[in-house]
């Protein structure tokens, strides 16, 4: 019963009322090879969507992602152009690392200086974005430049999937492992919870905020190489704006945007709900400016919904508080 | 021997009103706004050309527009994502009104009405319902900017009438532009709203404390519905000055630019959390981040590579304080 009231089976639902609407249009949409060629093409948003949840349940938030992620990408391309030699696995090491050290940047701008997490990620989205141009010249990377091991990983099949998709789902047992069975886990739901509390239970909340950061930032770097690779070109531009989906992505899936309140699965339906409407507009013929718009319209609905939800929950302690009395 | 301590007069005030002065956010901003003015005029031969200063100050003059609005909105302790999409709602309804043979006055009207509106959404969404601004605006920046590309597709609205330039591109006397006039006479209409009115005084008591403010006659909702009016309508009078000064409505427009506003507020001494920030902080910083474009622009630049000097500049100015302060501790 408790499943059913919450925000993952609304959402599930939503998803299933979804897809039957997209199927009385076109059939072929549901068909489970088109289903995972839909989950494929969602897994940078998943992966990073996962990232931004823990940084947001910590009581901050991360629009450095899409940059981070184009940096990364772009890291990634250069080095594989310059070294072509250098195994794939290598660059993905080194890109991870970059990542986590780029979120490093934001962690220790936040915990040791102090700076609320929105400038600090604002700053460091511009910055970003600049040195991507400082290192390329300005020049796009295409797809003859890169080798192709490089370009391959992502979708080489492994047991009929593509490793993209394997990668998504590698990151969702290990968020789901890390925010239900560690300690690290429960404290950044303690952290955005109750900070004070936090403190007092002998958490410290800086360096909480700070390891999420880095695990967004690890998330980005690995995501810029499987971006860069999947669509074999890295430019400056790659994935502007992609930090707005990313939110929009865990505010639809129940992420409370104050912190302390969120699931792994809301976080993965969410994406996925985005993904769906992306790959259903074209084949439902409706034009792709639409595209914007509805995800606009998904996000607010989505946050309406949330608060009732959770102002429905502050009456039903009352209740029970006054049935005590 | 007496006890000296007992004759000692106590001070009324711990720091002198010159002392606070000099050590205030608006004084360090002035100083480096004189120090890049020095430095580019040093580094390059144009800057020092009244033709070239005037032109430059497009560089801030729409987006200050809109960041005076802004300010009283993060002072309140909420923030508005969505400007740059109402922009470009507001553009693109201009455009599409064009269509139909509407004149310049008709045009206007529709800019600032388009802007008003998508104020009033955020407004109602935020106060009646009760959600966090930053959540709605995402949201909103989303279904704005996703209704004009809706509108525009990848097309563009061109051949916007002769009388409709002066906005953007009109001189009110000698090197004053037209933009520039209305930014002075804004910054002088917010600067007296929010440290002379009884409005202001209620704008800085929401964002250090609703609960209080609400405890002490403050109509908090009015007053935080009235700030997303305000910001709407600022942001469709960029919309009209921006568009007049391109000429055209294209879907990239103002791509961007709540990020610019944000930091020139934040830069401007306003905390972004809320409760204290002053309208001459963000006139400083208006032309801090105007001059740091212009002088790197005529140094050849790149816009992209500015952005890096941008974005160090918004974590440097706010990091440097907070680490002096730490050192000192």
């Amino acid at each position: 019963m408790t499943f059913l009231r919450s925000r993952e089976a609304v959402l599930t639902g939503a998803l299933l009322v979804l897809l039957a609407l997209i199927a009385t249009r076109f059939p072929g949409f549901i068909a489970p090879a088109n289903l995972a060629a839909v989950f494929n093409d969602t897994a940078p948003l998943i992966i990073l969507a996962l990232g931004q949840m823990v940084v947001i349940l910590t009581r901050c938030i991360d629009l450095s992602v899409a940059a981070n992620l184009a940096l990364c990408g772009m890291v990634a391309a250069l080095l594989n152009v310059a070294f072509p030699g250098l195994p794939v696995v290598v660059i993905v090491a080194a890109v991870t690392a970059l990542g986590a050290a780029l979120g490093a940047v934001n962690g220790l701008l936040v915990w040791k200086v102090g700076i609320p997490p929105i400038v600090v990620t604002l700053g460091t989205l511009t910055i970003f974005r600049g040195v991507i141009f400082l290192i390329s010249d300005g020049a796009w990377v295409n797809a003859h430049q890169m080798t192709d091991p490089f370009k391959a990983l992502p979708r080489s099949a492994l047991l009929g999937l593509p490793v993209m998709s394997w990668c998504a789902i590698a990151v969702i047992v290990g968020t789901a492992v890390l925010v239900w069975r560690t300690a690290l886990g429960r404290s950044f739901y303690a952290v955005g919870g109750n900070p004070h509390a936090a403190v007092y239970t002998g958490i410290d909340v800086g360096r909480t905020q700070f390891t999420a950061f880095v695990l967004s930032g690890a998330l980005a770097g690995l995501t810029g190489y499987l971006w860069v690779a999947r669509y074999a070109v890295a430019y400056v531009d790659i994935a502007a704006g992609f930090e707005l989906d990313v939110i929009a992505a865990c505010v639809i899936g129940g992420i409370g945007i104050a912190g302390g309140i969120g699931s792994v699965g809301g976080a993965v339906l969410g994406a996925l709900f985005l993904g769906v409407i992306k790959n259903a507009l074209p084949v439902v013929d409706i034009s792709p400016f639409w595209q914007m718009a509805i995800s606009g319209a998904a996000i607010i609905t989505a946050v309406i919904l949330n608060s009732r939800t959770r102002r429905a929950k502050g009456r039903l302690i009352l209740r029970q508080t006054e049935g005590h009395a | 021997m007496t006890d000296t301590s007992l004759h000692r007069r106590l001070p009324d005030r711990l720091t002198t009103r010159t002392q606070r002065l000099l050590r205030s956010w608006e004084v360090l901003l002035l100083a480096v706004a004189v120090a890049i003015f020095t430095f580019n005029a040093l580094a390059s031969p144009y800057f020092l050309n009244v033709w070239n200063l005037s032109d430059a100050t497009f560089n801030f003059t729409e987006k200050a527009m809109i960041a005076f609005a802004m300010a009283l909105l993060i002072i309140a302790g909420e923030i508005d994502l969505s400007v740059a999409a109402i922009v470009a709602l507001a553009s693109t309804a201009m455009g599409y009104a064009l269509q139909f043979g509407v004149g310049t006055p008709g045009l206007v009207a529709i800019g600032l009405g388009t802007g008003l509106a998508c104020g009033a959404f955020n407004g109602f969404l935020v106060t009646r319902l009760g959600l966090a601004s930053i959540v709605v605006t995402i949201g909103t920046m989303s279904l704005f900017r996703g209704i004009s590309s809706i509108v525009l597709g990848d097309g563009a609205f061109n051949g916007y009438p002769a009388s409709f330039a002066v906005f953007g591109q009109g001189y009110v006397w000698w090197v004053i532009t037209v933009e520039l006039a209305i930014f002075a006479v804004l910054a002088v209409v917010f600067g007296v709203l929010l440290h002379r009115t009884n409005f202001g005084r209620a704008v800085y008591a929401i964002g250090n404390n609703p609960t209080a403010a609400l405890f002490s006659g403050v109509r908090v909702d009015r007053v935080r519905f009235i700030l997303f009016l305000l910001t709407g309508l600022m942001a469709g009078l960029a919309a009209v000055c921006l568009t007049s000064r391109l000429g055209s409505t294209r879907p990239s427009i103002a791509m961007g630019m709540e990020l610019e506003v944000v930091t020139m507020v934040v830069l401007g001494g306003v905390n972004i959390l809320g409760g204290s920030g002053t309208i001459p902080g963000v006139v400083i910083a208006a032309f801090v981040m105007g001059l740091v474009t212009f002088g790197l622009g005529l140094l050849n630049v790149p816009g992209i590579v500015m952005s890096i000097f941008v974005g160090a500049l918004l974590i440097g100015v706010i990091a440097l304080p907070r680490l002096i302060g730490k050192l000192r501790a």
